[in-house]
């Protein structure tokens, strides 16, 4: 088990090397001259000269990379051309958002994409798994942008006066104003303290600001849902079909031979084999839900990591792009890593071998 | 190695021509070879009648093929014609004479979009940008991860070490992030979002068709071919490509649906396929901020994307069942 780890572990580090050069090229190789994106007209000849100077611009590309490495070893992603600030502090401050409303969508993704998969498998071929399997297709086949435009139509235009109406974009409704958990308690402000604080949902809980919370809530409900369709389709999908090769296995049948209930037959005896895939597929949905968030963030207008990093791109922020892109693969690779070794806790034949 | 082996006398040559032919019909009957391929796909054709899911895949891609292909003659109007010398107003409201509409009024089935030019027509000429570009992208993909795939499996060894360290970094960037990154690079456009998603999704094709080499390699026809001398080169052309192509072209299928998807959403963050070009993603960024008064300009655009992905989903679904059935229910 041990030996496992740490091979999967070091097999990991050239991935992250790899990716490290290719956000560095990436950055390179994106058109027009960062001293001029920067500074706009101010750019004259010798201000850039200057500028590339103090930026390390002008030493040979090897050299930059090693500064590059140096850098990112100690932390420090650089400076936002836009905004001015450290690129950490604006992933200190977007990050959370992300985490929020992926961590929401996989939630939802899971507790209704798993039933309706045990549901479907379990009665293969009746009207519930046709009906299910015709929505899973149709939910892999929807773009996350237009889902979530038509989503903030039913439920901010069509059902406006009703009770289901829901606020359409935003993170909160305009004038709330959460404080800090660390202001509250009266904690050191530093950078973790600020980054647990952006959790808005979790620092509203924690410090009982229930207008914060139920407004947080609310915003957050449509842009989960959005993103939620598509891994909530492909893990139903996952979830029956390998429930059904479970229940096909001599071992199911030997627990039914015995009498035991069938509840407890496909719940504990069946699932729990069944699940391994799915645990795979929920994993690599993370990538997924990175993808669509830059979409969903857009369309929701909340400041997370995926609007930052678009509109990086389109401002031509190259720090920003270069940090945001570089956290995103590494924590890629990260969760590609964790979920390869509940894998290994789950299945006790992997551990084996 | 291979080089060497062509040198041979040519009485040789021939003696294990035919040898090799004996062993190829021995060796036929039991596996998947080359030789068997036509039988393949002709019980595929039949499976994939038989499966519901597949046939409504096909009739839904039928009908966008029918769009494409007749664009001009189903389009009332030129995808790009400014209609306000008609009386039409931006954003007029979808006008069906045989649904009650004033006769007197142009009829546009699905209304005008904001810039006064007829949104079904627009429709209609944007499959074709939506399959071309899809199809493009999936080739291009095809070619350089197959490529990539055969040399990697079938030399192994450190080539196989550095192509796939390279296919497992690409591997870990969230395709549509890599996707953007690409795109910024290259510039915005249809083209260089064709190259930006084909390159993103050519290690799926390489670890795909890379797993299969590693699988043939070993069977006991390429060993027979081995023994006998045949060239490194001859062996993966035509005993070990033709093997591959089962998976590769389910991947495939599914590949388009995605790229249908991605070209989307890259032209819809306006890095894609550039106005005034009728495409779906960007015909539908044009209007987002408009969904809250003229919700069917939004509405129609994504239905057509999803027809199309769920087109090339069902279909891939059902070759993959009606090609190898341990693949997946």
């Amino acid at each position: 088990m041990g030996r496992f780890l740490l091979r999967r572990f070091i097999s990991s580090i050239p991935v992250i090397i790899g990716i490290l050069a290719l956000v560095f090229a990436l950055a390179r190789m994106i058109p027009g001259d960062p001293c001029r994106a920067a500074l706009g007209e101010r750019a004259t000849d010798e201000i850039c000269d200057a500028y590339n100077e103090r930026y390390g611009l002008n030493d040979p590309i090897y050299v930059q990379f090693g500064i590059y490495i140096k850098d990112i070893a100690s932390g420090d992603l650089g400076e936002s051309f836009r905004f001015g600030v450290p690129v950490t502090d604006l992933l200190i401050q977007r990050l959370p958002t992300t985490i929020e409303l992926a961590g929401a969508a996989l939630f939802i993704a899971v507790i209704v994409g798993v039933p309706l998969g045990i549901i479907s498998g379990y009665r293969h071929n009746s009207k519930t798994d046709v009906a299910t399997m015709i929505g899973a297709n149709i939910g892999v086949a929807m773009p996350v942008f237009w889902l979530g435009l038509m989503l903030q139509y039913i439920f901010a235009v069509f059902l406006r006066d009703t009770p289901l109406a829901l606020p359409p974009s935003g993170k909160l409704d305009a004038g709330l104003i959460p404080v800090p958990f660390y202001e509250m308690w009266h904690l050191p402000v530093n950078g973790l303290t600020e980054f647990l604080s952006e959790f808005t949902l979790m620092n509203a809980l924690v410090t009982f600001q229930w207008e914060v919370f139920s407004s947080a809530f609310l915003h957050l409900i449509l842009p989960a849902v959005a993103l939620a369709t598509i891994p909530m389709a492909i893990v139903a999908r996952m979830t029956r079909s390998s429930l059904l090769d479970v229940l096909g296995l001599d071992y199911i049948r030997t627990a039914r031979a015995k009498g035991l209930r069938e509840r407890t037959v496909v719940l504990k005896h069946a699932l729990r084999n069944a699940m391994l895939p799915v645990v795979t597929i929920i994993g690599l949905s993370f990538g997924l839900l990175l993808g669509g968030a830059i979409l969903t963030e857009t369309i929701f207008n909340l400041a997370g990591v995926g609007k930052t990093l678009f509109d990086a791109i389109t401002s031509r922020d190259y720090t920003v792009v270069q940090g945001f892109t570089l956290v995103v693969a590494v924590s890629f690779v990260i969760v590609n890593l964790l979920v390869d070794l509940l894998y290994t806790y789950l299945d006790p034949r992997v551990r084996v071998s | 190695m291979s080089d060497h082996q062509e040198e041979q006398p040519p009485e040789n040559m021939e003696a294990s021509d035919e040898i090799r032919d004996h062993v190829l019909i021995d060796l036929s009957g039991g596996d998947v070879s080359a030789t068997t391929t036509g039988g393949l796909w002709r019980t595929a054709g039949r499976e994939i009648i038989r499966k519901k899911s597949a046939i409504v895949g096909l009739a839904l891609l039928s009908v966008l093929m029918i769009l494409a292909i007749f664009a001009p003659v189903i389009a009332p109007y030129p995808p790009n014609e400014v209609l306000f010398d008609e009386g039409v107003a931006p954003r007029d409201p979808p006008c069906v004479h045989l649904l009650g509409c004033d006769p007197d009024t142009p009829q546009h089935i699905l209304g005008i979009d904001g810039n006064g030019r007829d949104y079904f027509s627009r429709l209609v000429y944007g499959s074709r940008i939506s399959l071309i570009a899809a199809f493009a992208a999936v080739l291009f993909a095809v070619f350089w991860g197959t490529l990539i795939g055969l040399l990697s499996g079938f030399f192994g060894g450190w080539t196989d070490n550095v192509l796939m360290r390279i296919m497992d970094v690409l591997l870990s960037f969230p395709s549509l992030l890599l996707a953007i990154a690409v795109v910024t690079v290259l510039g915005p456009g249809l083209i260089n979002a064709i190259l930006a998603i084909a390159i993103v999704t050519i290690p799926q094709y390489a670890r795909i068709v890379r797993s299969s080499v590693l699988s043939i390699r070993e069977q006991e026809y390429v060993s027979a071919d081995r023994a006998l001398g045949v060239s490194r080169w001859r062996i993966l052309a035509h005993r070990i490509f033709p093997n591959t192509l089962t998976p590769l072209i389910v991947l495939a299928t599914l590949g388009v649906a995605t790229a249908v998807l991605e070209i989307a959403s890259l032209s819809f963050l306006g890095l894609g396929v550039q106005p005034p070009t009728p495409e779906w993603g960007s015909m539908l960024a044009a209007e987002r901020n408009q969904v809250f008064t003229a919700p069917h300009l939004v509405f129609f655009a994504g239905l057509m994307i999803m027809w199309n992905v769920l087109g090339f989903n069902l279909l891939g679904d059902g070759l993959r069942d009606a090609i190898d059935p341990r693949l997946g229910k």
